[in-house]
């Protein structure tokens, strides 16, 4: 118990020989935590006189931030876009699973569907902290229905739509609910939109451009409106042009308010990006990259046909593909393997890749960084060798 | 005076290490029975603190009775500024070893009563007992602790205004703004050294051998505040071949020729030997 006791009774836990993630670099140094909350040692030494109650010899492992997930779409033969009888036992499945590849944190997503299915679902998603029954859940992302026609990708285009009735109407009477929604991906330069990313913005949602064929300075009226993340970088929007850049220009535009920065989400199973494009992404801008895995239900799974949505689609390897066609339709690859990639192609710092898999920028309920000096407040933590 | 002097900086502070190391383990304290220490900051000590976390984390030392008084602080910089001496010895040494921090003290440059806090130090240092081992280093003007040149060597502990060349020297860790540097400092006096048990000097470096050569070579001297040792019964000083340069030969080979003697000085006690010193 801390002698003084002057802040609190509970127990302090000292994890040892452990090598952290601080100022951007793996250090080998002790990690105090107290009430979940990383405690500054000397902070404890001099003002509490205190110290620690519990020791943990993390046997010169790494003890990282948990990856964030922000775009999955089921998993282990759950997909979030049907509304089963069981939602939430679904998510709670997913949420376990996918602990063992270090994800701490992750959105359901859901890709276009009908209204009555977001009635449906929404509601029964629960946001909360995780534990050791699984990844916390920040809060749904629905990917679509407010997308461009001409970049669907696998999303199924009977249920795609505009802001007919005004905008915020229309995602009201689509979504039914916004509580759980933690995350919206739409398409900016669809008529009304502006005042929808605003006040999406200001609800604390973030709003994510993506299956958009915008051009750069829509883009960045998107941006200026509240839009902070791209969903799936290069996928499903125009391709780079140099007089144009698209949606891709926000990575190095100026013309964006001075304190935002626009993170971007990269599915880096090898197979949605080329490691060429990839790098020159994270070259242009790395501290926006975001690792997503984009995964489907069939993650997990044995080869063969799956439903995503209201879609079938065909697993060969890590391809999923529409059955039928050479379109993608997402990933299969988890998230450790997406940072193994990511490295690889990269070549970037161990540091930097859990730096881009665990990056709570994006993240909605990401508090700014507080407590111990360095160390970013409230994370999870994984242990790793 | 005992004048140790080794081959270079790691072999000195390996030395001072052990023998701190064998004083603690002779003195045996327990729960009614602390080892009491003096200790500094810098540059020089940094290779004795590293040692003596080693002993620690094989079983040699362990500093659970152990209270340890430091000899210095800035005045009006936040403890937790990465120069101020709190930041120094957390970082370098509490944090690595079991010392807990009721029994670790350092001069609060921050409380409301300076004169206050500097007669409460001296208090604490007499109801722990006095010093076991007073453990310092030497400026390159001869100072100990922030005696400069022309403090009294009867001080006790004070307020002192640091000199021009210290903070001028110090600039480069406040972004090289003099304005950003103290200018104030408490310090123990060359008096409350002079009360510990032993004092144990560590000088390392050609830079410190004029001042070593004052402080040992020639009379006592309050411009060399380290001097007043000469007057001490038990004073060890510590120092690597590059610090004696401006020594007399004749000193330098004196005391070389007792060094089979001295070294018995830091022979592990047999029973470190047999029996790590359980925490």
């Amino acid at each position: 118990m801390p002698s003084n006791k002057s802040v609190s009774d509970s127990q302090i836990i000292q994890f040892i020989n452990c090598r952290i993630l601080k100022d951007h670099l793996l250090q080998r140094e002790d990690l105090w935590v107290r009430d979940g909350k990383f405690l500054d040692p000397e902070k404890l030494f001099f003002d509490e006189e205190g110290f620690a109650d519990i020791r943990v010899d993390c046997n010169d492992s790494i003890v990282a931030p948990g990856f964030i997930d922000v775009q999955i779409n089921g998993g282990y033969g759950i997909d979030f876009s049907l509304a089963t009888d069981d939602v939430s036992g679904g998510v709670a499945l997913v949420a376990k699973k996918i602990l063992e590849h270090g994800v701490t944190s992750f959105c359901p997503t859901l890709v276009t569907s009908p209204p009555h299915i977001y009635h449906k679902v929404l509601p029964e998603v629960k946001v909360h902290d995780g534990g050791r029954e699984g990844a916390g859940v920040l809060g749904v992302h629905v990917e679509g229905p407010f997308i461009s026609p001409q970049k669907k990708g696998a999303h199924p285009e009977m249920f795609l739509r505009g802001f007919e009735a005004g905008g915020v109407r229309d995602v009201l009477e689509t979504y039914g609910c916004l509580d759980t929604v933690a995350m919206v991906t739409l398409a900016p330069e669809l008529a009304g939109s502006p005042a929808v990313i605003q006040d999406l913005a200001q609800r604390g949602i973030t709003v994510s451009l993506g299956h958009s064929v915008a051009s750069l300075s829509q883009a960045e009226e998107a941006v200026r409106q509240g839009a902070t993340f791209i969903t799936h970088l290069f996928n499903a929007m125009l391709p780079f042009h140099h007089r144009d850049p698209g949606i891709v220009g926000l990575l190095t535009s100026d013309r964006l308010p001075a304190e935002r920065t626009v993170y971007y989400g990269m599915i880096a199973d090898g197979i949605h990006t080329d490691p060429a494009a990839l790098r020159i992404a994270h070259r242009a801008h790395p501290a926006g990259l975001v690792l997503v895995t984009d995964a489907i239900m069939a993650m997990g799974l044995p080869a063969g046909r799956h439903t995503l949505g209201q879609q079938v689609i065909e697993i060969q390897g890590l391809h999923a593909c529409l059955a039928g066609t050479k379109t993608l339709s997402g990933s299969i690859a988890s998230m450790d393997m997406c940072l193994r990639n990511f490295r690889q192609a990269s070549g970037c710092s161990r540091e930097a890749a859990l730096e881009a898999a665990s990056a709570p920028g994006p993240a909605p309920g990401a508090q700014p960084p507080e407590g111990h000096p360095g160390l970013r407040h409230r994370c999870r933590l994984r242990v790793a060798g | 005076m005992k004048l140790i002097i080794l081959d270079d900086y790691d072999k000195a502070s390996e030395w001072a290490a052990k023998y701190v190391r064998n004083r603690i383990f002779q003195f045996n304290p327990g729960p009614d029975r602390f080892f009491t220490l003096g200790l500094p900051t810098g540059s020089t000590p940094l290779g004795l603190y590293k040692k003596l976390i080693e002993f620690f984390k094989s079983g040699e030392i362990s500093f659970k009775y152990v209270k340890t008084f430091n000899m210095d602080e800035y005045v009006a910089i936040p403890r937790d500024h990465p120069e101020s001496y709190h930041s120094f010895m957390w970082n370098n040494f509490f944090k690595h070893i079991d010392i807990r921090a009721e029994n670790a003290h350092i001069l609060n440059g921050n409380a409301a009563d300076l004169q206050a806090e500097c007669q409460a130090f001296e208090d604490k240092i007499k109801a722990a007992g006095g010093i076991q081992i007073f453990i310092g280093g030497i400026g390159p003007d001869g100072h100990i602790a922030f005696n400069e040149p022309g403090s009294s060597l009867a001080s006790r502990t004070r307020v002192k205004t640091l000199a021009l060349d210290t903070i001028q020297a110090n600039a480069r860790f406040f972004d090289g703004d003099l304005s950003k540097v103290p200018n104030m400092a408490l310090t123990v006096g060359v008096g409350t050294v002079m009360d510990a048990r032993e004092v144990l000097i560590l000088i390392t470096g050609a830079h410190k051998a004029f001042a070593l050569y004052k402080a040992i070579e020639e009379g006592v001297n309050h411009m060399w505040t380290v001097s007043a040792f000469q007057q001490h019964p038990q004073t060890v000083f510590v120092c690597d071949e590059d610090a004696t340069l401006e020594l007399r030969v004749k000193t330098v080979k004196y005391f070389k020729g007792m060094m089979p003697m001295h070294n018995k000085l830091v022979d592990p006690p047999q029973e470190i030997a047999e029996k790590p010193y359980s925490a």
